[in-house]
């Protein structure tokens, strides 16, 4: 396995077979025609390009001899990756050049340090791990771009568009304004403005009761000696191992007794309520690492307990406030269960019980998709804007998933 | 010279500050056990109780009054009329009384002999009702010229109706009955053997995908941080919004999954992914792994990055192969984080319940533990063998936790 004449052609097949997968996806995602990969065909020229890098060496010209030949391939319709007879030639070039170019300028740094004849360890290793970075790198952005693109596009499209042809997600900009007509529909028939402030004002609302619980709470663990503190600090972890389906029975139960239930204020009693565990876990975590020394100068200079906290440990601790609000809001954004099992009155619902209303076969999947991206977009931008918050955050404590 | 001892018990600042500890943690107490140990605790009530969904409403009265004969002109008959009627086919309601006011200018020709009247305060005494009981009460009347003028109808003023029926969720009735059903049901051990299918796998997918994605981003380059965001995506977005833009990427009839697969040769007719046997199971794992392995990945990236390079650096001169590198320097090291993680995400993979409701609603093989609580509670609309499930899963949990906090070491920081 270890020889130059091995190890190039085999990752050059399987580098072959990744690209032409990932290039056909592609372009039939962005034009909607018809591009596939063909396993054989990739294995048998990968091999080839991988055994030439390693017989003629990595320059600039055997880097333009393969962008050529794996082009030229494609376009006789013998390449790594087949077209049907009525992609566009457009297209198809724009496919055989785009496949040739990130092959060639990928396969020569990952066949880097190959030589023919025997390979020590780390010369072989090194490409296979160059490889798997490669796979990796696709395989991920992938698996993460897909579900979002497919959900953005389907909701600019048409329900007869998304029938006909469910490959094509290239956009029409010619319609214009048409293009956000489930958007439109979205707000002015299904009243998504109203759920998107309700959404907004509950999460909002449980970031700060949650606050106002756990900060007290969260000091008092991490600070304050009394009995019982040990126990007390691990049994809040034990809390958040109770499956919530378990406890919204009861709270069905009582709500629907009580009255509470398709209200505003049943809602935000409960939310607090699941989120509190989580932000007093994280924020005493954090006020353990803070100084005792600068509390203990503030109690000495005169300051009660209460003003400690006030003046020295929240300010200190804004930045852990801040991660926490934000992850408590992502979770009280996203809750799903207890509004789908609480709420009923549609003047009431938040943005997750709306998407579920819509999803019955009278609304067209557009509306879906639309508004799955008015959940998705406030809550993706407001955690991409203060990304490094949110992973301190969710590393500093545990997190509840 | 006095003998100097050290204080005993606890001195009065000692216990001043434990008093103010108890005073800050007493809100988040009352809550917690308002909201979780309370319900916990009706769980178990509620799991040895014959509850249906339809006796969460209390038996009541109804009742609706008019009146007939169309009165025109002061003077005219008329008759007042109380429809009721208990409202429960199943229970009965004891003491039924109802109390009305009767609009003025009418006058009362005959009274039924179960109400009196005070003035114009009407209030009748019923007795007991059993199951469905619908009864009419009749008072004629003649109506004076007041009615016309005053413009109150008997509608108006509406009747006070009372009664006292015993509740299933708080009378000494108790069965076996839930346990029974959910346990001798062939289901059942389907249900366990598919919640340990998924959890199992799930947890180990989420895992190892993780991994694998922490060891690519463990290196700084531009752009890292925006590729670590994108790749928290699938963990971030609301469950809903996903598990949508799954079931419509692989539907079976428009979904552009099947299209490129029937166009790249691989099936030649279209896949039912979330509808067949154990390809459902199959997916609604995969699903999972693909939301949860951003939370595996951020922990053993954190942890990754903490690792110290000398070492690895003294392996490179010591001539260790990068996979040797990985196995013997890194893999000890990141240990004590993957079984942390492992036994975490065990019990919340084992816990989920949005993912598979969303995405196949319990359908074709893929009912876990959880989702059978939905299923029995309000499918079958049997409240209690729904709370009878919950025990289950709880018992389950208990265990795990036990297992949980006997073997990790708090120096793990979770």
């Amino acid at each position: 396995m270890r020889r130059g004449f091995i190890t190039g052609p085999v990752i050059g097949a399987l580098w072959m077979v990744i690209l032409s997968i990932t290039v056909a996806v592609a372009m039939s995602f962005a034009t909607g025609q018809a591009f596939r990969p063909s396993i054989l065909l990739s294995l048998l020229w990968g091999a080839a390009a991988g055994a030439g890098v390693v017989a003629l060496g990595r320059s600039r010209m055997v880097q333009l001899g393969l962008l050529a030949a794996v082009t030229v391939l494609v376009m006789l319709g013998i390449g790594p990756m087949l077209t049907g007879t009525e992609t566009s030639l457009f297209a198809r070039i724009f496919g055989a050049a785009l496949l040739g170019l990130s092959f060639a300028a990928s396969i020569t740094p990952i066949l880097d340090e190959i030589e023919p004849g025997e390979l020590t360890r780390h010369e072989f290793e090194g490409s296979v791990i160059r490889f798997l970075t490669g796979f990796g790198y696709i395989f991920f952005t992938a698996i993460v771009l897909i579900p979002f693109y497919v959900m953005v596009m389907t909701s600019l499209k048409n329900q007869s568009e998304l029938i006909q042809n469910p490959l094509d997600f290239s956009i029409d900009f010619s319609k214009g304004a048409e293009l956000f007509r489930s958007y439109d529909e979205l707000f002015n028939q299904f009243n998504f403005g109203t759920y998107l402030f309700n959404s907004f004002f509950i999460s909002v609302l449980t970031v700060f009761i949650t606050l106002a619980f756990a900060i007290p709470g969260a000091y008092a663990v991490a600070r304050l000696r009394f009995s019982g503190q040990a126990a007390f600090s691990r049994s809040i972890l034990l809390i958040y191992m109770v499956p919530m389906i378990v406890l919204a029975l009861p709270i069905y139960i009582a709500f629907s007794m009580t009255g509470l239930r398709n209200s505003f204020w049943g809602i935000v009693m409960i939310y607090p309520v699941t989120t509190i565990p989580v932000a007093l876990y994280m924020l005493q975590g954090y006020f353990r690492g803070l100084p005792a020394e600068v509390e203990e100068a503030g109690l000495m200079d005169g300051l009660s307990r209460l003003a400690v906290i006030w003046k020295i440990t929240l300010p200190l601790s804004l930045p852990a406030l801040a991660s926490v609000s934000l992850y408590v809001f992502m979770i009280a954004w996203n809750e799903f269960l207890l509004a789908f099992m609480l709420l009923d009155d549609p003047s009431k619902f938040t943005l997750t019980r709306g998407i579920a209303s819509l999803n019955s076969s009278e609304i067209p999947r557009q509306h879906l998709m639309a508004g799955s991206v008015v959940a998705t977009v406030p809550i993706m931008a407001l955690f991409l804007g203060l990304e490094r918050f949110m992973t301190k955050g969710l590393t500093a404590g545990s997190v509840k998933g | 010279m006095a003998d100097i001892t050290p204080p005993v018990g606890t001195g009065p600042l000692a216990k001043r500050e434990a008093r103010l500890a108890w005073g800050l943690l007493f809100p988040t107490i009352t809550a917690v056990a308002l909201v979780v140990v309370l319900p916990l605790l009706a769980i178990f009530w509620i799991s040895f109780k014959p509850v249906e969904l339809g006796d969460l409403r209390a038996p009541e009265v109804v009742l609706r009054e008019d009146l007939r004969g169309g009165p025109e002109v002061a003077g005219d008959e008329a008759t007042i009329r109380y429809r009721l009627r208990n409202s429960s086919q199943e229970q009965q309601i004891t003491g039924v009384t109802f109390n009305d006011v009767i609009p003025e200018g009418l006058q009362v020709v005959e009274l039924d002999p179960r109400c009196t009247l005070d003035d114009r305060a009407l209030s009748c005494d019923l007795g007991d009702w059993e199951p469905g009981l619908r009864d009419t009460l009749t008072i004629p009347v003649i109506v004076g010229q007041a009615y016309f003028d005053n413009d109150l109808r008997p509608q108006d003023s509406a009747a006070i109706t009372t009664g006292a029926s015993s509740n299933i969720l708080t009378n000494s009735t108790f069965t076996l009955d839930n346990f029974k059903r959910i346990f001798n049901s062939d289901e059942f051990f389907e249900v366990l053997w598919v919640t340990l299918f998924y959890t199992v796998f799930g947890t180990i997918g989420a895992l190892l995908v993780g991994l694998f994605a922490a060891l690519l981003l463990n290196k700084s380059f531009k752009g890292q941080g925006i590729l670590r965001g994108l790749y928290l995506f699938p963990y971030v977005a609301p469950i809903i919004a996903v598990a949508f833009a799954w079931l419509i990427l692989f539907d079976p009839f428009s979904g552009s999954a099947n299209a490129l697969l029937i166009q790249m040769g691989v099936t030649d007719e279209a896949i039912n992914f979330f509808g067949e046997r154990p390809l459902a199971l199959i997916m609604v794992t995969v699903f999972e792994i693909w939301r949860y392995f951003p939370l595996s990945f951020l922990f053993i990236l954190a942890r990754m990055q903490s690792i110290d390079t000398d070492m690895y650096e003294a392996a490179d001169m010591d001539g260790a192969s990068p996979f040797q590198q990985f196995w013997y320097l890194s893999m000890p090291q990141l240990l004590g984080i993957l079984s942390v993680l492992f036994l975490l995400r065990f019990i919340w993979t084992f816990n989920k319940f949005d993912d598979i409701f969303l995405l196949t609603g319990g359908n074709a093989g893929t009912r876990t533990l959880t989702v059978n609580v939905y299923e029995q509670a309000f499918a079958v609309s049997n409240i209690g063998a729904g709370a009878a499930v919950a025990v289950v899963i709880f018992g389950c949990l208990l265990t795990f936790s036990l297992f949980f906090l006997k073997y990790i070491s708090r120096e793990e920081g979770l």
